[in-house]
């Protein structure tokens, strides 16, 4: 049959087209969010001390080695290497107190991987961001230690309330933002410094990995909401840019909002769960009895997603409306 | 570049364009084979039928196989020879089709039609030409050129649009014909329009091609009723919609046709294919192709007789190199890997791709994040993580109505996904599902 061959010793791939591919792979993905998150890291360790950084090892340790330990029970191929527990073990860490106890976070690192990624089968299979999973655990859990906020740059450990705490419990207002644009205020790790999320968040945007419409759409949540009770009584209610600046809100919505996973596939979707935290947040805020909602906000919207999906399918090229 | 001065679709990728391997190599005709193994399914629709048999001897030009049914066309013997065989031989799709064999020999008897004037020429006498001389679209599909020149009467056409994006990486046989033959591309064109009885064509290229933009451009000023659009470079830019909104801002719905916006679209190569065909009354005895890849010893881009072996055309451009993996026919976004160098060029080759691994680049399979990249390429607007999961799942009704079956298979989500997965390879399984599932239901 066959006439010619140019070299019969050939050993061919034939897989079907397309037959090149864009070299960005998952893994790549997720190491550049790890490198993203240095700027906050590096901001906590300046505000907190080094003690953080036990913190940060002890949360990334449990993460990586619960990950391992299920992945070997279950029989299935250990893919610690795609560095995704090494991102769950940094953001559950850089969102818990200052001095927080290691063995806390080693708990709370169990759980954000075993309850909050593994049950559900595993990276890309989660419902609720992981981190925020472990997080919402140590705060059921510990609700004092999650809550004790040391100063800034003070040896002796003085602790102060946040200045969410003190608008919501002391009924006043932070003066200026500057300290939480910097990140010279109470709070966690690595959510004081405004500055520091900026420049990790604006780089991960920057390369694509994650989607800008998220934190676009929570900051514009934020004035248009935060805005309109402001405008309603400004002595009562805190700016828009508090809103913005204040506790976990920067660090949330460029970090665990944007969770490739736990968000909504369609942009236009992304634009409806960005709006969605950013509502929740000022309404917990505002009126909750918590004085910060991030995390509620965030857990509860992932839980939207598959909804929001549903509802946001595109509309096909050249289709009716 | 061009973002703001380009025209474009929504959606699309970016591929390595490595065209820097050819681009700057002129056309060389590559001498006749041996032995070429002509299929008798050269275009979409229903193969010819063989009026030769063994032991006849033919020229160049002669028809060997007349059509059979509407959607078909005669095919030609390109070289000198006898014919020794009519039986299946591999063929680049994959699968083996009925072709004629010739051994070729020496001689120059090439059989002409009598060249037309291209000024006075009919619409009628054009259309009839471009069936004799058994022209195929040379963008792939292979759907044969003379029917899209009678579009139905009811179908009021007012544009021609020429297709010189070659978004596929690695090809650039598109541009080297606009560049060396500008004046056949445009008198082809013309005469495509005159065919339809159209006075408006467009030319559409990629910003990445400035060349081939100045050449036309030029060569325009002389055909008016043509214009020369510079679109963005963007993969798939070069398919049909993507191509007929970048220029004339139109969309064609989901199961319906270009004619059905008022369009039809052709290639670069067809135009010239319909210029010598009506101008010179060549028969489509050549396939214009661009060998090329990190694979292969000496890319190039040839002419080369319909018909010749794969493997003749790798061993004149010096062999494939030992890091080659992959050998594919057409491009490297949308070609067809082989596996027998004796599949024969076709009418409407366009490339070889020899790959390297490293160019190949297959990466293991990871899970789906989510991520939503594949949205954001795909061009039509699809949801492909959703519909490669849906037909995994074997949930066809799911996949119908998530629109499974308008994707055109283009790859973009393949290309993009972090995970490696095989999105477009699982859907064009869904689809072909989905299609048997809507029979079904007709015919019961």
């Amino acid at each position: 049959m066959a006439t010619t061959t140019a070299n019969p010793t050939y050993r061919l791939e034939l897989t079907s087209s397309p037959h090149v591919h864009s070299r960005w792979s998952t893994k790549q993905a997720m190491w550049m969010v790890v490198l993203s998150l240095l700027p906050p890291i590096v901001a906590a360790v300046l505000f907190f001390g080094f003690y953080q950084l036990l913190v940060i090892a002890v949360s990334v340790g449990f993460c990586v080695g619960t990950e391992a330990a299920i992945k070997v029970i279950r029989k299935r191929k250990v893919v610690i290497e795609d560095g995704s527990a090494v991102i769950t073990g940094l953001l559950l860490a850089l969102v818990l107190p200052p001095n927080f106890s290691l063995f806390f976070t080693a708990l709370g690192a169990v759980f954000a991987i075993g309850v909050g990624k593994e049950i559900f089968g595993g990276l890309g299979y989660n419902i609720f961001n992981p981190a925020l999973v472990g997080r919402a655990f140590l705060q059921a859990a510990f609700p004092v230690a999650m809550t004790s906020w040391v100063v800034p740059n003070f040896a002796d450990a003085v602790t102060k309330a946040t200045p969410l705490a003190i608008f919501k419990f002391e009924a006043a207002k932070v003066e200026s933002l500057s300290p939480m644009f910097f990140g010279n205020i109470t709070g966690s790790l690595g959510e004081t410094s405004a500055i520091a999320v900026l420049a990790g968040g604006i780089f991960l945007v920057a390369i694509g990995v994650a989607n800008w419409r998220i934190p676009t759409a929570m900051v514009l949540g934020a004035i248009i909401f935060g805005g309109i009770f402001y405008l309603i009584d400004p002595t009562k209610y805190p700016t828009p840019m508090f809103h913005i600046f204040a506790g976990g809100f920067l660090f949330g919505a460029f970090y665990m909002a944007t969770d490739w996973v736990t968000s909504p596939l369609t942009s236009k979707g992304m634009w409806i769960f960005g709006f969605g935290i950013s509502f929740v947040i000022v309404v917990i805020r505002l009126f909750g009895g918590l004085p910060e909602g991030v995390m509620y906000a965030i857990l509860l919207m992932n839980g939207f997603v598959p909804l929001i999906n549903r509802i946001t399918k595109p509309k096909v090229f050249g289709g009716a409306k | 570049m061009g973002l703001f001065n380009s025209k474009t679709f929504r959606g699309g990728v970016h591929p390595f364009e490595n065209k820097e391997l050819t681009e700057d190599l002129a056309l060389e005709v590559m001498p006749d084979p041996k032995t070429v193994i002509i299929s008798l399914s050269q275009h979409i629709g229903k193969q010819a039928k063989p009026t030769v048999k063994k032991g006849i001897e033919v020229n160049a030009g002669s028809v060997i196989a007349e059509p059979e049914g509407f959607v078909s066309i005669p095919i030609h013997s390109s070289v000198n020879g006898k014919v020794t065989n009519v039986h299946p031989e591999p063929n680049t799709s994959g699968f083996p089709k009925d072709s004629i064999i010739i051994q070729s020999v020496e001689g120059d008897g090439l059989e002409k039609y009598p060249p037309l004037n291209p000024v006075s020429v009919t619409p009628e006498e054009i259309k009839e030409r471009v069936r004799l001389a058994g022209i195929v679209g040379q963008g792939g599909a292979a759907f044969p050129t003379f029917i899209k020149l009678s579009p139905p009467q009811d179908k009021k056409i007012d544009y021609v649009i020429l297709n010189g994006c070659e978004c596929e990486p690695y090809l650039t046989r598109d541009y080297r014909l606009m560049l060396e033959k500008p004046e056949d591309v445009l008198t082809g064109l013309n005469l495509i329009m005159k065919a339809i009885g159209v006075d408006r064509g467009i030319v559409g290229i990629e910003d990445n091609k400035p060349k081939a933009i100045e050449k036309l451009k030029e060569v325009a000023n002389k055909f008016p009723g043509i214009s020369v659009e510079v679109l963005e470079t963007k993969y798939p830019q070069g398919a049909e919609k993507m191509l007929i909104k970048a220029t004339t801002g139109r969309e064609v719905p989901p199961g319906k046709l270009p004619l059905d916006v008022g369009v039809v679209v052709q290639n670069i190569g067809t135009a010239v294919a319909v210029y010598d065909a009506v101008v010179k009354g060549e028969p489509q005895l050549y396939a214009a192709l661009t060998v090329t890849g990190r694979g292969i010893n000496n890319p190039k881009n040839l002419y080369v007789k319909v018909g010749t072996p794969i493997s003749d055309v790798l061993e004149y451009c010096g062999g494939v190199k030992d890091e080659a993996v992959k050998v594919v026919v057409g491009g490297p976004m949308m070609g067809v890997a082989q596996y027998d160098f004796s599949a024969p060029i076709m009418k409407a080759t366009s490339g070889i791709v020899v790959l390297t691994k490293e160019e190949a680049n297959a990466a293991e399979e990871t899970s789906c994040l989510s991520c939503g990249k594949c949205i954001d390429a795909c061009p039509l607007n699809l949801i492909p993580t959703k519909l490669a999961r849906f037909t995994m799942l074997d949930r066809l009704e799911d996949a119908e109505n998530y629109n499974i079956t308008v994707c055109m298979e283009c790859g973009t989500c393949t290309f993009e996904c972090p995970a490696n997965l095989p999105l477009v390879q699982w859907i064009r399984l869904g689809k072909k599902r989905v299609l048997e599932l809507q029979r079904e239901r007709k015919s019961a």
